[in-house]
């Protein structure tokens, strides 16, 4: 067998990301059934919470239209899929990848780089919550709820949550050594779930300090911002929500690099 | 005359390795040639894996000089780890892939295109003999055949160069064997090896030379028999009085080699002349209840210099 | 000193049920200790953010009608009650999936615990009391912290309540048990937690009255286990309760209970054997 042979260039920035990504659908291909219950989760709090509850409230008020609650709850569910895709994989299989299969050094002794791993990584949290989204938005749009041609932009706003969260979750899994370290996650995970202005409008938090400290929380920002687009009333606000969820991904992608330099590279 | 950097494979010089406080390697030299079967021999805490992991460039040097294929593995790592082959201690299998995808996604990092992939994937699985498991579960295999598949994978971007650190730690004696084999097929065809080792007879049957380690440092080099030769006699007469009395008979037979070696179980007469040790034992009306006569071995090299054996 | 055995020693017939379960105690109390603190904030703090969430922050939007509340006065009243009652289920499933295949396939637990004179039916019992203890403990702290806000129309409604939440986790706690046990990959929980738990606890009234999901999801709804004990969670609470609709959610509660434990006793007979 003639062993030593020509030596091709190390992969670029966006060859590897995308082998990583490849790498991850092929594990999920046989894994398809625990992928699609994924899409399930805000599809049964739509059905339960938006038209259950909502047979017993009118409509809301938001940025002075009103809104059906089934409408004003569903952009909420949109922004929680992509954050619920975004973070089961980047929290659970990030740190069972670290510290147990160890597949991030299995492929430092290749060419490719952290900054290869940070990316692929976070594309794959990425893609994964856009799917999710992208599916709930066709459901959003067949069960009448969508109300303006805007919400054609809310499928790149749920790709630019999961981007966020992605990010930053897997900045934070890399501080984490042992599985108790996740009973934190669920507990942060909670109560943005449930704060974010998902199920009621952020009036319900009156007009002091907590309103503001809400405004400023992530998730708030993605489901205002998908609620601005779904039901057609766009304000500036909108494009600070997408600038704090740039910056948000952004400076995640930078820490997570940090970290598995730090933890991979001794 | 060819230009002496194109032989060196691997150069070192007072290559040292910290981590905080503890320095686990303290300033090595090491050379290795083109298409020679080089290894570190030497107990766990010594420092091989860490100086491997330095070859590697997958970790950074902490002070001196090192040089893999001519190339510094700081600002030329990606470079350097292109033309590498590593085959780590633990087998760090993709668990989550089936057999020759393992082999196929890892030769797609290296950037090789998808076909060569394949082809290479597909040859690889016949070279490790484990071609009918292309499609199973990495977690189902055998330890020696996860051995084998993590070697395959090694050579998956044809390296020049290939690091084996603990290759057949854990592996039955019959698995060792097949591995043994593959890896002087390697060597004949040109690929130079580096393997950390501390079963000696490893040491002795694949490399051609070799350093020993101990403590972060080398206590001494050369080819098997040029170590033996320097640190140790011909033969060496094993003799075996019981539990607790070799220490005390161990004075009436110091004089009847070069050397005496006293372990817990046995002791070590060392001597030009193995036989003639064991007569003169008995003349002396002692009475082992067993008594060995065997070649030097690279264990006693190690335990001449360090004062341990290697199995610590 | 003489080491023979006496005859009394030598498997003189089974343990008797309470003996069998007590012989277990100091295992399942070196467990409780070992783990009640990581527990505390899933299976506390969680439900109480519903509870604020929904039941007061959302509530603030939604007409304390009794006509449309099933006879609470307000949505905190009317919530309560139920998420108490989903919660006592999602405990007992949590408690029943990953633990038990642990025990099975992880950890070993149950094997070495049958190499003693312990037989299978005092494995299955001391692990039920555990979760027994689990459930109802969190379910009377529950209730006790949500007493002072106005949400119980007497005194001993809520012990009552407390009863039903407790059984209609035992009931799950049972049916699940007998599911893992007979489960090869643990890949399954996820699943249960996801097909399982979740669609059932948004959609047993726990949130809104079940006529609100029109005529034919209201009787699919009504076949859930979990409707019974929201259901009678909820009357108890609301000082609402119909008797003869009362017995008969006990009645199934009970008869699912005792077929799940029948149903976990022979599968991990089986699994264990093999």
């Amino acid at each position: 067998m003639a062993l030593i042979g020509s030596i091709p260039a190390p992969p670029t920035p966006v060859a590897a990301a995308r082998l990583l990504v490849l790498r991850n659908f092929i594990v999920y291909r046989s894994a398809w059934k625990l992928f699609i219950t994924g899409f399930l989760e805000p599809v049964f709090y739509l059905f339960s919470i938006g038209i259950g509850v909502g047979k017993l409230i009118d409509t809301f008020v938001f940025h002075g239209e009103q809104v059906p609650y089934a409408a004003f709850v569903a952009p909420a569910m949109l922004a929680t899929s992509a954050f619920n895709g975004a973070l089961l994989d980047s929290t659970y299989n990030v740190f069972f990848k670290l510290k147990y299969d160890k597949l991030y050094d299995q492929i430092l002794a290749t060419p490719l780089s952290t900054g290869d791993i940070a990316r692929g990584e976070i594309t794959w949290g990425l893609l994964r919550g856009s799917i999710y989204s992208a599916a709930f938005l066709l459901v959003m749009v067949v069960m009448g709820l969508v109300d303006s041609w805007w919400a054609v932009l809310a499928l790149p706003a749920a790709v630019l949550i999961a981007f966020a969260f992605s990010a930053v979750f897997m900045a934070l899994t890399t501080w984490m050594t042992s599985w108790q370290d996740f009973d934190k996650i669920t507990l942060a995970q909670m109560p943005l779930f449930l704060f974010s202005a998902t199920f009621f409008p952020i009036e319900a938090f009156g007009n002091g300090v907590l309103r503001w400290i809400v405004e400023v929380t992530p998730l708030y920002r993605g489901v205002v911002l998908c609620r601005e687009l779904t039901t057609g009333v766009v304000t500036w606000q909108s494009g600070v929500s997408v600038l704090y969820l740039l910056a948000m991904g952004f400076i995640g992608l930078v820490v997570v690099r940090r970290r598995l330099d730090t933890l991979l590279r001794t | 005359m060819s230009d002496p950097r194109d032989e060196s494979m691997i150069r070192a010089r007072d290559l040292r390795k910290s981590f905080g406080d503890f320095e686990a390697v303290k300033g090595i030299d090491i050379d290795v040639r083109r298409g020679e079967a080089f290894g570190f021999l030497g107990p766990n805490g010594a420092g091989k894996s860490s100086t491997m992991r330095m070859i590697a460039s997958v970790s950074p040097v902490s002070s001196g000089e090192l040089r893999i294929l001519g190339m510094d593995p700081a600002t030329d790592g990606p470079a350097i780890r292109g033309r590498l082959g590593v085959c780590p201690q633990e087998d760090t299998l993709d668990n989550e892939l089936n057999v020759f995808d393992n082999l196929y996604i890892y030769g797609r990092y290296f950037g090789i295109d998808k076909a060569t992939c394949r082809d290479r994937a597909q040859e690889l699985l016949e070279f490790a003999q484990i071609t009918e498991k292309a499609k199973a579960k990495v977690e189902d295999l055998s330890g020696g055949m996860k051995r084998r598949l993590t070697i395959a994978r090694s050579l998956i971007n044809r390296p020049e160069l290939l690091l084996l650190d603990e290759p057949t730690t854990g592996l039955d004696p019959q698995a060792r064997h097949v591995l043994w084999d593959q890896l002087f097929r390697l060597k004949q065809a040109g690929v130079t090896l580096v393997i950390t080792t501390h079963y000696m007879d490893e040491a002795e049957q694949l490399c051609d030379r070799l350093v020993v380690m101990d403590k972060g440092l080398i206590a001494a080099e050369g080819s098997p028999r040029e170590l033996i030769k320097a640190h140790s006699t011909r033969e060496v007469a094993e003799l075996r009085f019981g539990v607790g009395e070799n220490e005390a008979l161990a004075e009436k037979v110091a004089d009847l080699g070069d050397r005496i070696e006293v372990l817990p179980d046995r002791l070590l007469v060392y001597s030009d002349d193995g036989d003639e040790v064991v007569s003169q034992v008995h003349a002396r009306g002692l009475q082992p209840l067993a008594t060995l006569v065997r070649r030097s071995s690279l264990e006693d090299v190690f335990l001449r210099l360090t004062g341990r054996s290697l199995a610590d | 000193m003489a080491m023979t055995p006496r005859s009394t020693d030598l498997g003189a017939g089974k343990l008797s049920v309470i003996e069998g379960m007590t012989r277990q105690y100091d295992y399942w109390l070196t467990v409780f200790k070992r783990t009640w603190r990581g527990g505390v904030a899933n299976s506390f703090v969680t439900p109480l953010f519903y509870v604020v969430a929904m039941g007061v922050l959302l509530g603030g939007f939604i007409d304390g009608d009794p006509e449309k509340l099933e006879g609470a006065t307000s949505y905190l009243a009317f919530v309560v009650p139920g998420l108490v009652a989903a919660h006592a289920m999602t405990l007992a499933v949590g408690e029943t999936t990953y633990p038990v295949m642990g025990a099975i396939k992880w950890h070993k637990t149950f094997y070495a615990q049958l190499a003693t004179p312990l037989a299978v039916r005092d494995l299955v019992n001391a692990f039920l009391a555990f979760v027994l203890f689990r459930v109802g403990s969190a379910c009377a702290i529950f209730m006790l912290v949500l007493a002072p806000f106005g949400v119980f129309e007497t005194w001993w409604g809520p012990i009552l309540a407390w009863l039903s939440q407790v059984l209609v986790g035992m009931a799950f706690a049972t049916l699940v048990f007998a599911y893992s046990v007979r489960l090869r990959s643990e890949e399954g929980f996820g699943l249960i937690f996801r097909l399982g738990v979740l669609p059932l606890t948004l959609f047993s009234g726990a949130f809104f009255p079940i006529s609100n999901l029109g005529p034919f999801l209201e009787w699919v709804a009504r076949l859930t286990p979990l409707w019974h004990g929201v259901s009678l969670s909820r009357m108890f609470c609301l000082d609402t309760v119909d008797w003869s609709l009362a017995a008969v959610h006990v009645v199934v509660l009970t008869a699912l209970g005792v077929l799940g434990w029948w149903l976990a006793v022979r599968g991990l007979d089986r699994r264990l054997e093999t």
